[in-house]
């Protein structure tokens, strides 16, 4: 067993990067003579992802970011001998690029409720001692001994708890009707199958807390009654989540907190990791449980819900892995805690991925119906170069495009839908004005086409006919008349598909062309990308009186596309240029232009 | 690993783990040693280890933290005691034998150790 330490470093997001900084950081230690009075813990995500490897020192809460192998001799003479910080490792304000040395003075944390991510970067995840150090298992033992399943069931149902996997159905009620379905055998399955780009939380969630989504599920399974095997499934990207989810059950069972007789209960639950091989429409209800039995991933259609009729035929309970990490915290402090936090009808908080165009990519945890503007620049900081926000995304491939004059958006999961996008699992891609929307609507159909299983023919062809219509414009070749098509054919995919992924996969093209019409308008009738995006509409050009000669996007361009004298007006020869923007993206000037 | 097989054992070996993640968790208790050039030369280090080994003897729930050098070199190794919004009371040329006695009194029975006292500041 661990030593009391007077200091704990808490070090997370080290991405694969430094694997040295580690046994660097224990040997200076043991150097310094500091072992057994300072401990190293690798966390999980702390959020901050793309400032990583981060460190939070404890106790004081000092905050260092971008930690690297080189700054470790200063690191532990000055904070863990003198007691001062390193300034030069503290986060810096992205606007005032101020430096905060104290974790719970930045920003982006402060404006957050970290409830189901708390002690995700807080405790080492491979640590069952840690978790139930931290207070893991207590809404365990309460539910087992103290409660009946009917009034976890109720608990559950009067905090508002909805899905945190996208469609956002009543957890509760879900579990009621699982309950009262006939069947001697039932199961709950936990969907770690996160397949939206840019989303990340379900991942960290399962990599730096894996006990609360245990937890959560042998609640629940009590809860549900007859449940003897519960399954995680897992999407095989996921390696370290793979393998801690699998070293916290193998704890688990030994502790006697899983497995037979759990804590002297007599109650028996069993709970494995499935692997998923990555394909996105897996995530769907029906397909992940067709891939759990061993089948080939692909829906069917839903006369029954898995309520009734699930993982092999028998009444089952599926929920988003966030959701089930949801579930002691509800049993702990109670219903009406929970229900504090959220709006009327969304309830709790919410893990969110800021990515795009945003100086704080990370992860995020807020109430739900704070704004957008909040997220995006309270807490994400803004857009970087201080260009203009244009749109946000979430909801990932099936969520849909809100435009920057939506930024009051309150974040919940009626408004997300009125605007035309829906909560997904939350995903957040952040865009700015450089930001073509045809061609975003373009680049998630493409994903979509590549991820459509291909069993009913709406999803199969139509997304195929959508893309085509949506490239054709995009190169310059597009006819009004095709705005029409485009809607017919949107109409048809979200009607008549079978699963939830064909059903929303006309998302991104309704949202842009309802909020953004003007831009295809541009595409097909001035032959014209107003973001300056779409190849084969644009041209890039000096802007003459902003050129110093610098000779920067000169020396840049690939193609020898760009000629002129040094401290002489550049410029660019159309016929050679291929319009990889690299001259734009160096110019310190803004003196490139598209047009 | 022993296996739980009820409740209370859970409760029993939580209450024995918490030391272990105690500096992450809330506590009202911060005891400050003094570790400046001079804080280490006289011998602030020994001092420290006797402080944590002491905590840890007697159970108590408290940070320990270190700070830079804060003037009064003559009077190091200086070890702060702040308890809730109680002034912080500061020891001087404390030694690793008077740590056991300073505990005791400071900690367990809540009675300043006044001779020892070479400061206090309020909030």
């Amino acid at each position: 067993m661990a030593e009391r330490h007077r200091a704990d470093l808490l070090i997370s997001c080290l991405h694969g990067r430094y694997p040295e900084l580690i046994p660097t950081l224990q040997e200076e230690i043991e150097r310094r003579g500091l072992t057994g009075e300072v401990g190293v813990v690798e966390a999980g995500c702390r959020g901050l992802c793309a400032m990583g490897p981060v460190m939070l020192i404890k106790p004081g809460g000092l905050f260092y970011t971008n930690v690297q192998p080189a700054d470790v001799p200063e690191l532990v003479e000055e904070t863990l001998i003198k007691g001062r910080a390193v300034e030069r490792l503290a986060y810096k304000e992205p606007v005032t690029h101020q430096s905060v040395c104290y974790y719970e003075d930045i920003p982006f944390y402060s404006k957050q409720v970290r409830h189901v991510m708390h002690d995700c970067g807080m405790i080492d995840p491979q640590s069952i001692e840690e978790y139930i150090a931290v207070g893991g298992y207590q809404a365990l033992s309460k539910a087992l001994t103290t409660m009946t399943p009917k009034e976890i069931i109720e608990e559950v149902k009067k905090s508002g708890l909805r899905g945190r996997g996208g469609a956002g159905f009543s957890t509760g009620w879900k579990w009621e009707a699982t309950r009262q379905s006939a069947g001697d055998v039932r199961y709950a399955i936990a969907n770690g199958d996160e397949g939206d780009p840019g989303a990340f939380m379900n991942r960290s969630l399962m990599e730096g807390d894996p006990h609360a989504i245990i937890e959560g599920m042998v609640i629940g399974a009590y809860a549900i009654g007859n449940v003897r095997n519960a399954y995680i499934y897992v999407r095989d990207e996921y390696p370290l989540a793979v393998s801690n989810l699998n070293i916290a059950l193998e704890q688990a069972r030994e502790y006697g907190l899983l497995g037979e007789d759990i804590l002297g209960t007599g109650f028996d639950l069993d709970i494995k990791v499935v692997r998923g091989a990555g394909a996105f429409v897996c995530g769907e209800s029906s397909a992940l449980m067709q891939s759990v039995e061993g089948k080939v991933g692909e829906p069917r259609p839903k006369h029954y819900h898995a309520t009734e009729r699930g993982l092999w035929g028998q009444p089952t309970a599926l929920n988003n892995v966030e959701t089930w990490a949801n579930i002691p915290l509800i049993i702990n402090k109670g219903a009406e805690w929970f229900a504090s936090f959220g709006t009327e009808n969304s309830k709790g908080t919410k893990t969110f991925c800021l990515a795009g165009q945003i100086q704080n990519t990370g992860l995020i945890e807020v109430p739900m119906g704070i704004t957008l503007r909040e997220v995006i620049y309270d807490i994400g900081g803004g857009i970087p170069g201080g260009r203009e926000l244009k749109a946000v995304q979430t909801g990932g491939p099936s969520g849909g495009c809100i435009p920057a004059s939506l930024l009051d958006l309150p974040v919940d999961y009626d408004s997300l839908v009125e605007a035309g996008s829906m909560m997904g699992s939350g995903g957040m891609i952040v865009m700015d004005d450089r930001t073509c929307m045809v061609d975003i609507a373009r680049y998630f159909l493409e994903f979509l086409k590549e991820e459509s299983c291909g069993k009913c023919s709406p999803c199969r062809e139509g997304i195929r006919a959508m893309l085509e219509i949506l490239t054709r414009i995009t190169e310059g070749q597009g006819k009004m008349a095709d705005l029409e098509t485009l809607e017919t054919l949107a109409k048809t995919v979200q009607t008549a598909s079978l699963c939830g992924l064909g059903k929303s996969a006309p998302n991104p093209v309704i949202s842009t062309l309802r909020h953004f019409r003007d831009e295809y308008v541009a595409h097909i009738e001035d032959k014209k990308c107003p973001a300056g995006v779409c190849k084969a509409l644009i041209e890039y050009y000096i802007i003459e009186d902003k050129c110093l000669g610098c000779g920067l996007c000169r020396r840049k361009c690939p193609q020898g596309a760009i000629s002129g004298e040094k401290k002489e007006v550049h410029v660019i020869d159309p016929a050679l240029c291929i319009k990889c923007g690299i001259c734009r993206d160096v110019c310190k000037f803004d003196a490139v232009g598209v047009r | 690993m022993p296996r739980l097989k009820s409740v209370e054992e859970l409760q029993k070996l939580r209450t024995q783990l918490q030391k272990n993640i105690e500096s992450r968790t809330e506590t009202s208790t911060t005891i400050t040693v003094g570790m400046g050039t001079c804080g280490i030369a006289a011998g602030a280090r020994e001092v420290m280890q006797a402080i944590l080994a002491e905590l840890d003897k007697r159970d108590i729930n408290a940070h320990v933290t270190t700070v830079g050098c804060i003037g009064m070199c003559h009077k190091e190794p200086l070890v702060d005691i702040r308890q809730g919004d109680e002034p912080r009371i500061t020891y001087g040329n404390i030694t690793p034998a008077m740590v056991s006695r300073l505990i005791e009194d400071h900690l367990a029975n809540g009675q300043v150790v006044d001779e020892w006292v070479v400061g206090r500041v309020a909030g």
